[in-house]
């Protein structure tokens, strides 16, 4: 892979990661060589590190959210860092504050790095540019979600040892897809062959010119699959009329083991979760060896570790 | 009727080889028009042509078809066949018994029954009906939406595997934009065809008839021709969106034709059908509010009606249908505004269609072309053509015998036909189902 050029030692140039866009192939290398080094440490017993001690991250969730969330956190107090999660239900949003006087008002509490989810597309670039410390994406409305793209790519390479040249076929709700756009622009970068699957009223406008293969049926999607990586299906989604109903769903688009049979014997199964069993995916297909799901947790934890790492080196100190 | 029935029951599926010979053969999928026979084995045709004749075809039947017509039966896309919840007005076995009597041999039918056919389940139900009551071939058309309520889409992917051969919605257009554009990319998917009505229900609400001065002149509220033609507009920017494939089960008016006309030569996915009624018939023939004529889209000027007989001359209309919508007295006998809309057209179709041709103002190839291969295409059907392993659905026509339209005699369930004591030259004699005769004049 004439991409992965040992770049490890190069540092991480960026102040905030508010996307893949914008990072090159070297940078993302460098960042998955990192998450393997933490992936080690989280599997010690002694898990501790002080790269952030008195350090302060806010985990600023205007959107519901368990494992990402939480994962920060663990990732956060891993490194030493103080840890504070600003809930949403208590936060000032409720109470009519803008979301820029929400960024100045925490701004004035000098944390060092700001780890954010936000429903609207672009409120957390928007936001970086209100703040002094670092500020990571974690989601912004169908836009982007980086570190899901890099813990995706993470145990994709640990367990084929590579991206480059990899099928891989991202399945289902594209359009509103945060998970799906990110994936995209990561798999791209590192040389992947992505395709996208789904019915024509959930894929996105214009999808195919951002490099990808684009299918509606699953099963001629699949073909020769490396990965296959279901998306989350919203049940809002048939209410607003775009697909019929959950059983037509999961009968052309839902994961089984007949569609599954139409890639490559040895191809991994993943999904960001949380998932819908029998919506997108079936039961004993989420839970067969092939499934790396429960893996893609763990790997969650040791990015978002890496993540912290890369930036904490820009981190002013005084 | 009753001595017909018993005849064509007794000469069902014929094992023996059968052949049709000495007929003018027309099939305007391949544009054959010349003198020739049809040799059908188990329900096929297993030759055709000018060869085919009484010596050439050994130990088989021979049916002589001296002086007539030997074309592939008719596919109308447009029928109500009352099933289910209005079996008073019309049963599949009715409905395939009118429609055998008009060389009809495979009939279409909409979803807006009771209950609606948005229901995989319901799609068997027709199937199963058909198989064990009908003489012809019966299609059932699937809703685009549940309940055909225009909200929310329904399984059109589990619908068209169950055997919908369309999806279609009623008498009715899908109001949201957004909805409409959700079906078409959905469908798309699949292939499938929408068939949609055109019809602006805030623009036509309260009208009974079209709008213009006889309408004025009746005292009745008139639907104006825009009603149907802003749906059409705004579902041809959809389809040139979605690239869906898109069929207007009925235009009515010569505003619809250059849209129809604009889009083909845009070359977008769209088709669309005229009923035989807006062929033959205009507003005047409403005279002193005769409710039989009283239908969706109403009957229109006679500038309309000039313009579908040029649409279909010229190609641009690609289907006519019967739109075959059986009602009862207790429809149709109530003052104009509150009379049930629609006429049954299966048994008159050929014969209406006909006259077109008599007066010269469509070729025969062309007018048949409307109703075999054309919809065949749409469909993806195998039959509606003369052609070796092509099912035996076929019509022996006689162009010239002169016939009375007598409504008592309507093999439909109901007798709401605006062609009432119509006199008409040409009719089917002999109409084959897979092989099998479910109508002979003779009888």
């Amino acid at each position: 892979m004439s991409l992965a050029v040992k770049a490890s030692q190069a540092p991480f140039p960026h102040r905030h990661l508010l996307g893949i866009e914008g990072l090159s192939a070297a940078e993302i290398v460098t960042l998955l060589d990192l998450s393997e080094d933490a992936a080690k440490l989280g599997r010690q017993i002694d898990k501790k590190r002080d790269d952030l001690r008195g350090r302060t991250l806010i985990n600023l969730f205007f959107e519901a959210s368990t494992r990402t969330q939480s994962s920060f956190e663990l990732a956060g107090k891993r490194l030493g860092a103080d840890v504070m999660n600003m809930a949403i239900p208590t936060s000032s949003v409720q109470k009519g504050e803008t979301l820029i006087d929400t960024a100045v008002t925490l701004n004035a509490m000098r944390p060092d790095l700001l780890v954010v989810r936000h429903h609207a597309a672009g409120a957390v670039e928007l936001l970086s540019q209100k703040v002094d410390c670092s500020v990571i994406n974690a989601g912004d409305g169908s836009h982007e979600h980086p570190t899901q793209a890099l813990l995706d790519a993470l145990t994709i390479r640990r367990h084929k040892g590579r991206i480059e040249g990899l099928i891989v076929a991202i399945c289902g709700d594209i359009m509103h897809s945060r998970v799906a756009r990110s994936n995209i622009l990561l798999l791209n970068t590192l040389g992947a062959r992505v395709r996208v699957v789904a019915p024509s009223t959930l894929l996105a406008s214009g999808i195919e010119r951002l490099g990808v293969e684009v299918y509606t049926s699953m099963w001629e999607g699949l073909i020769d699959a490396d990965i296959v990586m279901m998306l989350r299906l919203q049940k809002e989604r048939m209410v607003s009329s775009l697909i019929p109903s959950q059983r037509e769903y999961f009968h052309f688009f839902g994961l089984d083991y007949d569609k599954l049979a139409c890639a490559k014997p040895d191809a991994l199964i993943m999904h960001p979760g949380p998932m819908n069993r029998g919506v997108e995916i079936d039961s004993n297909v989420a839970d067969d060896q092939r499934s790396v799901i429960r893996e893609q947790v763990e790997m969650g934890v040791a990015v978002r570790i890496a993540v912290l790492q890369a930036l904490a080196r820009h981190l002013p100190n005084q | 009727m009753n001595t017909m029935q018993a005849s064509t029951q007794d000469q069902r599926a014929p094992s023996r080889p059968f052949a049709l010979v000495n007929a003018r053969l027309i099939d305007p999928f391949s544009g054959l028009d010349q003198t020739g026979g049809v040799l059908i084995v188990d329900g096929k045709i297993a030759d055709v042509g000018p060869h085919i004749t009484e010596d050439a075809v050994g130990n088989a039947d021979i049916g002589d078809c001296s002086g007539c017509v030997l074309a592939p039966g008719i596919i109308d896309m447009l029928v109500s066949a009352g099933e289910p919840g209005q079996e008073h007005r019309e049963t599949l076995a009715t409905a395939s018994r009118a429609a055998a009597a008009g060389g009809v041999t495979t009939i279409v039918c909409v979803p807006n029954t009771e209950p609606v056919i948005d229901d995989v389940a319901l799609v068997d139900f027709i199937l199963r009906r058909a198989r064990d009551t009908a003489l012809v071939n019966v299609l059932p058309m699937a809703a685009m939406t549940k309940g055909l309520l225009g909200e929310e889409m329904s399984e059109i992917g589990l619908l068209h595997d169950a055997g919908a051969i369309a999806f279609a919605h009623g008498k009715t257009s899908i109001a949201s934009a957004r909805v409409m554009r959700n079906v078409l990319a959905y469908a798309k998917d699949f292939g499938a065809l929408i068939v949609h009505h055109l019809e602006d229900a805030s623009l036509s609400k309260d009208g009974v008839m079209n709008e213009g001065e006889v309408a004025t002149r009746l005292g009745l509220r008139g639907v104006p021709s825009a009603a149907e033609t802003i749906v059409l507009e705004r579902d041809i920017r959809l389809v040139e969106l979605t690239g869906g494939r898109y069929h207007a089960a009925q235009i009515s008016c010569r505003a619809s034709l250059d849209v129809i006309r604009a889009a083909k030569a845009q070359g977008l996915p769209v088709t669309c059908g005229v009923s035989i009624n807006h062929l033959a018939l205009n507003e005047n023939d409403i005279g002193p509010y005769r409710t039989f004529f009283k239908m969706k889209p109403p009957l229109r000027a006679e500038d309309d009606r000039r313009a579908m007989i040029e649409g279909v001359a010229s190609g641009d209309i690609d289907v006519i249908v019967s739109a075959h919508d059986p009602r009862g007295a207790e429809g149709k006998r109530r003052p104009f505004a509150e009379a049930a809309d629609g006429a049954v057209g299966l048994e008159t179709l050929l014969a209406a269609a006909l006259r077109l041709y008599h007066n010269g103002e469509v070729e025969l190839h062309q007018l048949l072309q409307a109703m075999t291969a054309n919809p065949a295409k749409l469909l993806g059907l195998k039959s509606g053509r003369l052609a070796k392993g092509a099912p035996a659905d076929l019509m022996v026509v006689d162009l010239a015998t002169p016939w009375m339209v007598e409504p008592e005699l309507l093999r439909s369930k109901s007798k709401n036909t605006p062609f009432v004591g119509a006199r008409f030259e040409g009719r089917a004699l002999l109409t084959l189902v897979a092989g099998r005769l479910v109508y002979n004049y003779a009888d």
